[in-house]
Protein backbone atom coordinates (compact mmCIF):
# COMPACT_ATOMS: atom_id res chain seq x y z
CA UNK A 1 0.00 0.00 0.00
CA UNK A 2 1.42 3.45 -0.95
CA UNK A 3 2.65 5.66 1.57
CA UNK A 4 1.21 8.81 -0.73
CA UNK A 5 -2.19 10.06 0.42
CA UNK A 6 -3.60 12.85 -2.62
CA UNK A 7 -5.97 14.32 -0.34
CA UNK A 8 -4.77 15.63 3.02
CA UNK A 9 -7.85 14.61 5.50
CA UNK A 10 -7.63 11.30 3.96
CA UNK A 11 -3.85 11.59 5.74
CA UNK A 12 -5.37 13.06 8.48
CA UNK A 13 -8.16 11.15 9.03
CA UNK A 14 -5.93 8.87 11.66
CA UNK A 15 -5.76 12.47 13.91
CA UNK A 16 -8.47 11.66 16.56
CA UNK A 17 -10.24 13.70 19.48
CA UNK A 18 -7.55 13.95 22.55
CA UNK A 19 -4.74 13.01 20.85
CA UNK A 20 -0.76 14.31 21.35
CA UNK A 21 0.23 15.49 18.61
CA UNK A 22 3.59 16.50 17.27
CA UNK A 23 4.09 19.82 15.14
CA UNK A 24 7.62 20.36 13.60
CA UNK A 25 8.70 24.04 12.71
CA UNK A 26 10.90 26.67 14.95
CA UNK A 27 7.89 29.37 14.26
CA UNK A 28 6.52 28.81 10.49
CA UNK A 29 9.99 27.93 9.53
CA UNK A 30 10.15 23.78 8.47
CA UNK A 31 6.25 23.85 10.10
CA UNK A 32 3.80 21.38 8.01
CA UNK A 33 1.42 24.33 6.82
CA UNK A 34 -0.40 22.18 4.51
CA UNK A 35 -1.23 19.74 7.18
CA UNK A 36 -1.99 22.24 9.58
CA UNK A 37 -4.50 23.92 7.72
CA UNK A 38 -6.31 20.62 7.28
CA UNK A 39 -5.98 20.23 10.78
CA UNK A 40 -8.15 23.85 10.43
CA UNK A 41 -10.80 22.17 8.34
CA UNK A 42 -10.45 18.99 10.80
CA UNK A 43 -13.51 18.40 13.01
CA UNK A 44 -11.39 17.30 16.23
CA UNK A 45 -10.89 18.84 20.21
CA UNK A 46 -8.80 18.24 22.63
CA UNK A 47 -5.80 18.16 21.19
CA UNK A 48 -2.43 17.96 23.19
CA UNK A 49 0.45 19.75 21.01
CA UNK A 50 3.83 19.63 21.11
CA UNK A 51 5.56 22.39 18.94
CA UNK A 52 8.71 24.66 20.00
CA UNK A 53 5.70 27.36 19.51
CA UNK A 54 1.81 28.01 18.25
CA UNK A 55 2.51 29.32 15.02
CA UNK A 56 2.10 33.19 15.00
CA UNK A 57 -1.15 34.70 16.06
CA UNK A 58 -3.62 33.78 13.22
CA UNK A 59 -0.92 31.83 11.48
CA UNK A 60 -0.05 28.11 11.40
CA UNK A 61 -1.11 26.54 15.08
CA UNK A 62 -2.35 30.04 15.98
CA UNK A 63 -5.54 28.89 13.85
CA UNK A 64 -5.84 25.74 15.33
CA UNK A 65 -5.69 27.40 18.74
CA UNK A 66 -8.22 30.26 17.78
CA UNK A 67 -10.62 27.35 17.06
CA UNK A 68 -10.13 26.66 20.30
CA UNK A 69 -9.32 22.75 19.16
CA UNK A 70 -6.06 22.94 21.80
CA UNK A 71 -6.47 21.82 25.34
CA UNK A 72 -2.59 21.45 26.30
CA UNK A 73 0.44 22.97 24.47
CA UNK A 74 3.99 21.80 25.23
CA UNK A 75 6.85 23.69 23.82
CA UNK A 76 9.67 26.60 24.54
CA UNK A 77 8.52 29.59 22.98
CA UNK A 78 4.55 30.81 23.20
CA UNK A 79 5.66 34.43 23.53
CA UNK A 80 5.59 34.69 19.77
CA UNK A 81 2.02 34.06 19.69
CA UNK A 82 0.14 36.71 21.39
CA UNK A 83 -2.95 34.82 21.46
CA UNK A 84 -1.62 31.79 23.59
CA UNK A 85 -1.09 34.12 26.59
CA UNK A 86 -4.69 35.25 26.35
CA UNK A 87 -5.96 32.25 25.95
CA UNK A 88 -3.63 31.03 29.04
CA UNK A 89 -5.20 33.55 31.09
CA UNK A 90 -8.98 32.70 30.70
CA UNK A 91 -7.91 29.03 31.37
CA UNK A 92 -8.60 28.05 28.01
CA UNK A 93 -5.62 26.44 27.36
CA UNK A 94 -2.92 24.07 29.47
CA UNK A 95 0.52 25.34 29.17
CA UNK A 96 3.68 22.79 29.76
CA UNK A 97 6.76 25.26 29.18
CA UNK A 98 10.34 23.35 28.70
CA UNK A 99 13.62 24.48 27.88
CA UNK A 100 13.87 24.13 24.22
CA UNK A 101 17.18 21.86 24.36
CA UNK A 102 14.65 19.92 26.98
CA UNK A 103 11.78 19.87 24.35
CA UNK A 104 14.09 18.33 21.72
CA UNK A 105 15.45 15.32 24.04
CA UNK A 106 12.92 14.28 25.31
CA UNK A 107 11.32 13.58 22.04
CA UNK A 108 14.59 11.61 20.97
CA UNK A 109 14.49 9.74 24.48
CA UNK A 110 10.63 9.19 23.52
CA UNK A 111 11.50 7.87 19.71
CA UNK A 112 14.85 6.05 21.01
CA UNK A 113 12.90 3.57 23.36
CA UNK A 114 14.15 5.59 26.71
CA UNK A 115 11.88 6.22 29.99
CA UNK A 116 13.79 9.67 30.16
CA UNK A 117 17.17 10.94 31.20
CA UNK A 118 18.96 13.26 33.86
CA UNK A 119 20.12 16.73 32.57
CA UNK A 120 21.77 19.90 34.12
CA UNK A 121 19.20 22.36 31.84
CA UNK A 122 16.90 24.51 34.14
CA UNK A 123 18.66 22.86 37.50
CA UNK A 124 17.76 25.26 40.59
CA UNK A 125 15.35 27.33 38.60
CA UNK A 126 11.69 27.60 38.45
CA UNK A 127 11.13 24.96 35.49
CA UNK A 128 12.94 22.43 38.06
CA UNK A 129 10.02 22.65 40.55
CA UNK A 130 8.50 19.80 41.31
CA UNK A 131 10.92 17.37 39.36
CA UNK A 132 13.22 14.85 40.82
CA UNK A 133 17.14 16.17 41.24
CA UNK A 134 19.78 14.09 41.54
CA UNK A 135 23.57 14.69 41.98
CA UNK A 136 26.24 12.08 39.54
CA UNK A 137 29.89 12.62 39.94
CA UNK A 138 29.35 15.54 42.15
CA UNK A 139 26.89 17.29 39.55
CA UNK A 140 23.24 18.04 39.72
CA UNK A 141 20.89 17.46 37.50
CA UNK A 142 16.85 16.94 37.26
CA UNK A 143 15.15 13.89 35.55
CA UNK A 144 12.74 14.40 31.95
CA UNK A 145 10.67 11.99 31.36
CA UNK A 146 10.90 10.74 27.35
CA UNK A 147 7.88 12.29 25.44
CA UNK A 148 6.25 10.40 22.32
CA UNK A 149 3.02 11.51 20.92
CA UNK A 150 0.01 9.48 18.49
CA UNK A 151 0.58 11.29 15.52
CA UNK A 152 3.71 13.31 14.21
CA UNK A 153 3.26 15.88 11.44
CA UNK A 154 6.15 16.98 10.04
CA UNK A 155 7.67 19.19 7.39
CA UNK A 156 10.59 17.79 5.15
CA UNK A 157 11.92 18.68 1.53
CA UNK A 158 12.03 15.40 -0.72
CA UNK A 159 10.91 12.01 -0.08
CA UNK A 160 10.87 9.12 -1.92
CA UNK A 161 7.37 7.10 -1.77
CA UNK A 162 9.08 4.42 0.32
CA UNK A 163 9.04 7.41 2.81
CA UNK A 164 13.31 8.25 2.96
CA UNK A 165 13.39 12.08 3.59
CA UNK A 166 15.72 15.14 3.58
CA UNK A 167 15.79 18.05 4.85
CA UNK A 168 16.21 21.79 3.50
CA UNK A 169 18.33 24.41 5.53
CA UNK A 170 16.89 25.49 9.13
CA UNK A 171 13.59 24.46 8.10
CA UNK A 172 14.71 20.58 9.62
CA UNK A 173 15.03 21.62 12.88
CA UNK A 174 12.54 19.67 15.31
CA UNK A 175 11.18 17.24 12.37
CA UNK A 176 13.63 14.50 12.06
CA UNK A 177 13.18 13.84 16.21
CA UNK A 178 9.89 14.24 15.67
CA UNK A 179 9.12 11.39 13.27
CA UNK A 180 11.15 9.22 15.34
CA UNK A 181 8.58 9.80 18.30
CA UNK A 182 5.38 9.30 16.99
CA UNK A 183 2.96 6.06 16.49
CA UNK A 184 1.65 7.70 12.83
CA UNK A 185 4.30 9.97 11.33
CA UNK A 186 2.71 11.91 8.34
CA UNK A 187 5.58 14.18 6.24
CA UNK A 188 4.73 17.34 4.12
CA UNK A 189 6.78 17.49 0.97
CA UNK A 190 8.02 19.72 -1.64
CA UNK A 191 8.45 16.85 -3.78
CA UNK A 192 7.98 13.20 -4.40
CA UNK A 193 10.60 11.10 -6.00
CA UNK A 194 10.98 7.58 -7.22
CA UNK A 195 13.43 5.11 -5.15
CA UNK A 196 16.68 5.22 -5.77
CA UNK A 197 17.07 9.07 -6.29
CA UNK A 198 17.82 10.11 -2.94
CA UNK A 199 21.67 9.20 -2.00
CA UNK A 200 21.41 7.09 0.85
CA UNK A 201 24.21 9.25 2.08
CA UNK A 202 22.11 12.13 2.33
CA UNK A 203 18.85 10.36 3.87
CA UNK A 204 18.11 11.90 7.23
CA UNK A 205 14.95 10.37 8.16
CA UNK A 206 14.43 6.65 6.81
CA UNK A 207 11.87 5.48 5.57
CA UNK A 208 10.97 2.91 8.32
CA UNK A 209 9.61 6.20 10.75
CA UNK A 210 7.33 7.55 7.98
CA UNK A 211 3.93 6.05 7.55
CA UNK A 212 1.94 8.74 5.27
CA UNK A 213 3.33 11.17 2.65
CA UNK A 214 1.68 14.33 1.30
CA UNK A 215 2.59 17.30 -0.90
CA UNK A 216 2.78 20.63 0.46
CA UNK A 217 0.03 23.05 -1.07
CA UNK A 218 0.83 25.65 1.45
CA UNK A 219 4.39 27.49 1.65
CA UNK A 220 6.72 29.73 3.39
CA UNK A 221 7.84 32.38 0.73
CA UNK A 222 9.59 35.69 1.72
CA UNK A 223 6.21 36.93 1.31
CA UNK A 224 4.51 34.92 4.09
CA UNK A 225 2.52 31.97 3.88
CA UNK A 226 0.76 30.79 0.21
CA UNK A 227 -0.79 28.61 -2.07
CA UNK A 228 1.83 26.74 -4.06
CA UNK B 1 16.48 55.64 25.07
CA UNK B 2 19.07 58.24 25.58
CA UNK B 3 22.43 58.77 27.98
CA UNK B 4 24.62 61.51 28.41
CA UNK B 5 28.26 60.07 29.26
CA UNK B 6 30.55 62.21 30.98
CA UNK B 7 31.40 64.19 27.40
CA UNK B 8 27.97 65.73 27.43
CA UNK B 9 27.12 63.72 24.58
CA UNK B 10 23.90 62.24 24.08
CA UNK B 11 24.07 59.12 21.70
CA UNK B 12 21.19 57.23 21.06
CA UNK B 13 19.61 53.35 21.30
CA UNK B 14 21.17 52.27 18.33
CA UNK B 15 24.48 53.57 19.23
CA UNK B 16 24.43 52.44 22.46
CA UNK B 17 23.75 48.93 21.32
CA UNK B 18 26.63 48.83 18.58
CA UNK B 19 28.88 50.67 21.03
CA UNK B 20 27.94 47.14 23.43
CA UNK B 21 28.32 44.67 19.83
CA UNK B 22 31.43 46.09 19.19
CA UNK B 23 33.32 45.87 22.18
CA UNK B 24 31.99 42.25 22.79
CA UNK B 25 33.34 41.40 19.28
CA UNK B 26 36.95 42.01 20.94
CA UNK B 27 36.65 39.28 23.56
CA UNK B 28 36.38 36.59 20.34
CA UNK B 29 39.40 35.14 19.26
CA UNK B 30 39.55 32.08 16.91
CA UNK B 31 39.26 29.63 16.42
CA UNK B 32 36.11 29.20 18.31
CA UNK B 33 32.37 28.46 17.91
CA UNK B 34 30.05 31.42 19.39
CA UNK B 35 25.91 30.88 19.69
CA UNK B 36 24.38 34.65 20.09
CA UNK B 37 21.76 35.49 21.47
CA UNK B 38 18.59 37.68 20.66
CA UNK B 39 19.23 41.56 20.75
CA UNK B 40 22.09 43.46 21.35
CA UNK B 41 24.19 40.08 21.09
CA UNK B 42 22.98 39.51 17.27
CA UNK B 43 24.69 42.94 16.48
CA UNK B 44 28.10 41.41 18.00
CA UNK B 45 28.26 39.24 14.29
CA UNK B 46 28.65 42.48 12.45
CA UNK B 47 31.64 43.03 13.85
CA UNK B 48 33.01 39.79 13.97
CA UNK B 49 35.55 39.78 10.95
CA UNK B 50 37.58 36.56 11.77
CA UNK B 51 37.14 33.60 9.85
CA UNK B 52 37.96 31.18 12.27
CA UNK B 53 34.91 32.49 14.47
CA UNK B 54 31.99 30.20 13.48
CA UNK B 55 28.76 31.37 14.54
CA UNK B 56 26.17 28.47 15.73
CA UNK B 57 22.43 29.34 16.01
CA UNK B 58 20.35 26.72 17.93
CA UNK B 59 18.07 26.15 15.51
CA UNK B 60 19.76 23.99 13.62
CA UNK B 61 23.09 25.73 11.73
CA UNK B 62 26.78 26.09 12.82
CA UNK B 63 28.30 28.42 9.82
CA UNK B 64 25.72 31.94 10.23
CA UNK B 65 26.56 34.99 8.03
CA UNK B 66 25.01 37.41 6.88
CA UNK B 67 22.72 37.59 3.95
CA UNK B 68 22.03 39.90 1.04
CA UNK B 69 18.44 41.43 0.57
CA UNK B 70 18.02 39.40 -2.90
CA UNK B 71 19.49 36.22 -1.63
CA UNK B 72 17.28 35.92 1.61
CA UNK B 73 15.64 32.54 1.85
CA UNK B 74 12.41 31.99 3.79
CA UNK B 75 13.83 28.72 5.19
CA UNK B 76 17.03 30.00 6.69
CA UNK B 77 16.79 32.11 9.93
CA UNK B 78 18.89 32.44 12.97
CA UNK B 79 17.12 31.85 16.29
CA UNK B 80 15.67 35.43 16.48
CA UNK B 81 13.66 34.22 13.04
CA UNK B 82 15.47 36.88 10.65
CA UNK B 83 17.10 35.78 7.67
CA UNK B 84 20.46 34.58 7.69
CA UNK B 85 23.33 33.23 4.95
CA UNK B 86 25.09 30.00 5.18
CA UNK B 87 28.74 30.39 5.47
CA UNK B 88 31.69 28.00 3.82
CA UNK B 89 32.27 24.97 5.58
CA UNK B 90 28.39 25.53 7.00
CA UNK B 91 26.02 22.49 8.07
CA UNK B 92 22.69 21.87 9.21
CA UNK B 93 21.28 19.57 11.90
CA UNK B 94 17.98 18.81 14.00
CA UNK B 95 17.30 20.37 17.26
CA UNK B 96 18.54 17.69 19.21
CA UNK B 97 21.73 17.27 17.59
CA UNK B 98 21.95 21.27 18.31
CA UNK B 99 20.92 21.13 21.85
CA UNK B 100 23.60 18.70 22.20
CA UNK B 101 26.41 20.20 20.99
CA UNK B 102 24.93 23.02 23.53
CA UNK B 103 24.35 20.80 26.69
CA UNK B 104 27.63 18.88 25.79
CA UNK B 105 29.94 21.45 26.11
CA UNK B 106 31.03 22.07 22.12
CA UNK B 107 30.13 25.48 22.21
CA UNK B 108 32.95 28.00 23.25
CA UNK B 109 30.91 30.93 24.06
CA UNK B 110 27.06 32.20 24.35
CA UNK B 111 26.83 36.31 24.26
CA UNK B 112 23.43 36.53 25.83
CA UNK B 113 21.43 39.64 27.09
CA UNK B 114 19.56 39.96 29.80
CA UNK B 115 17.22 41.74 31.98
CA UNK B 116 19.31 41.06 35.79
CA UNK B 117 22.69 40.03 36.31
CA UNK B 118 23.44 39.92 39.73
CA UNK B 119 26.88 40.37 41.59
CA UNK B 120 27.74 36.79 41.58
CA UNK B 121 27.16 36.63 38.12
CA UNK B 122 24.14 34.76 38.08
CA UNK B 123 21.58 36.06 35.38
CA UNK B 124 17.46 35.88 35.25
CA UNK B 125 16.60 36.39 31.41
CA UNK B 126 13.48 34.37 30.61
CA UNK B 127 10.89 35.91 33.06
CA UNK B 128 8.88 38.51 34.43
CA UNK B 129 7.12 38.48 37.98
CA UNK B 130 3.46 39.08 37.63
CA UNK B 131 3.25 38.35 33.77
CA UNK B 132 2.14 35.07 32.26
CA UNK B 133 5.50 33.18 31.72
CA UNK B 134 5.00 32.21 27.82
CA UNK B 135 8.63 31.18 26.79
CA UNK B 136 12.00 30.00 28.04
CA UNK B 137 13.61 29.03 24.11
CA UNK B 138 17.37 28.17 24.64
CA UNK B 139 18.46 30.19 27.49
CA UNK B 140 18.83 27.67 30.02
CA UNK B 141 20.88 24.99 28.25
CA UNK B 142 23.51 27.61 26.83
CA UNK B 143 23.86 28.39 30.70
CA UNK B 144 24.51 24.98 31.27
CA UNK B 145 26.19 24.36 28.16
CA UNK B 146 28.21 26.92 26.90
CA UNK B 147 32.25 26.94 28.05
CA UNK B 148 32.16 30.96 28.80
CA UNK B 149 29.10 33.17 29.10
CA UNK B 150 29.39 36.88 28.19
CA UNK B 151 26.76 38.96 28.64
CA UNK B 152 26.11 42.62 25.88
CA UNK B 153 23.93 44.37 27.52
CA UNK B 154 22.77 47.85 28.41
CA UNK B 155 23.51 48.85 31.78
CA UNK B 156 20.39 49.98 33.22
CA UNK B 157 16.73 49.98 32.36
CA UNK B 158 14.68 52.77 30.57
CA UNK B 159 13.91 54.16 33.98
CA UNK B 160 17.45 54.39 34.83
CA UNK B 161 17.50 51.62 37.34
CA UNK B 162 20.35 49.24 37.66
CA UNK B 163 20.78 45.70 35.94
CA UNK B 164 23.30 44.82 37.60
CA UNK B 165 21.84 43.90 40.51
CA UNK B 166 22.57 42.78 44.18
CA UNK B 167 20.68 40.23 43.88
CA UNK B 168 17.89 39.09 40.86
CA UNK B 169 14.31 39.86 41.90
CA UNK B 170 13.52 38.42 38.74
CA UNK B 171 13.45 34.34 38.20
CA UNK B 172 16.84 32.93 37.66
CA UNK B 173 17.73 31.30 34.28
CA UNK B 174 20.45 28.98 35.98
CA UNK B 175 22.95 28.62 38.93
CA UNK B 176 25.89 29.43 36.84
CA UNK B 177 27.84 32.19 36.94
CA UNK B 178 28.74 34.61 33.93
CA UNK B 179 32.00 35.03 32.74
CA UNK B 180 31.80 38.43 31.55
CA UNK B 181 29.50 41.59 31.63
CA UNK B 182 30.03 44.31 28.83
CA UNK B 183 27.69 47.09 28.91
CA UNK B 184 28.02 50.53 27.15
CA UNK B 185 29.79 52.05 30.92
CA UNK B 186 31.46 49.10 31.98
CA UNK B 187 33.46 45.50 31.26
CA UNK B 188 33.10 43.72 34.56
CA UNK B 189 35.36 40.03 34.90
CA UNK B 190 33.04 37.54 37.01
CA UNK B 191 35.91 35.22 39.34
CA UNK B 192 34.85 33.24 42.53
CA UNK B 193 31.42 35.20 42.23
CA UNK B 194 33.13 38.68 42.17
CA UNK B 195 32.50 41.40 39.92
CA UNK B 196 35.54 43.17 39.02
CA UNK B 197 35.04 46.32 36.92
CA UNK B 198 38.06 45.85 34.45
CA UNK B 199 37.41 48.56 32.01
CA UNK B 200 35.80 51.80 31.41
CA UNK B 201 34.12 52.74 28.16
CA UNK B 202 35.57 56.14 26.24
CA UNK B 203 34.92 59.16 28.21
CA UNK B 204 32.69 57.21 31.33
CA UNK B 205 34.03 58.11 34.62
CA UNK B 206 33.84 55.58 37.57
CA UNK B 207 31.43 58.11 39.16
CA UNK B 208 29.11 57.48 36.56
CA UNK B 209 29.52 53.11 37.07
CA UNK B 210 29.21 53.63 40.79
CA UNK B 211 26.33 55.15 40.93
CA UNK B 212 24.43 53.41 38.03
CA UNK B 213 25.39 49.93 39.30
CA UNK B 214 23.76 48.68 42.11
CA UNK B 215 25.61 45.54 42.49
CA UNK B 216 29.01 45.81 44.68
CA UNK B 217 31.94 45.00 42.32
CA UNK B 218 35.80 45.66 43.31
CA UNK B 219 38.04 47.91 41.08
CA UNK B 220 40.45 46.76 38.75
CA UNK B 221 41.07 49.20 36.33
CA UNK B 222 44.13 49.27 34.65
CA UNK B 223 45.06 45.08 36.29
CA UNK B 224 45.81 42.62 33.63
CA UNK B 225 43.38 40.23 33.86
Amino acid sequence: MSKVKQDIQDALSCVENGHTVMVGGFGLVGAPLTLIDGLTKKDVKDLTIISNNLGESGKGLGIVLNQNKIKKAIGSYFTSNRDVGEKYQKGEIELQLLPQGTLAESMRAGGAGLGGYYTTTGVGTQLAEGKEEREINGVKYIFEPAIRGDIALIRAHKADILGNLVYYKTARNFNPVMATAARIVIAEVDEIVKPGELSPEEIVTPHLFVDYIVEAQQVLTKTGVTSK
Amino acid sequence: MSTNTSENRTINKNEIQHLIAKRTAKELSGPCTVNLGIGIPTLVAEYIHDESIYLHTENGLLGVTDVEEQDIDPNLVNAGKLPVGEAIGASYFNSADSFAMIRGGHIDVAILGVLQVDQTGVIANWAVPGKNIMGVGGAMDLLVGAKKVILAMTHTNKDGSSKIVKECTYPITSTRHVDTIITELAVFEVGNQTLRLVELMPGVTIEEVRAKTEAEFIEQLGVES
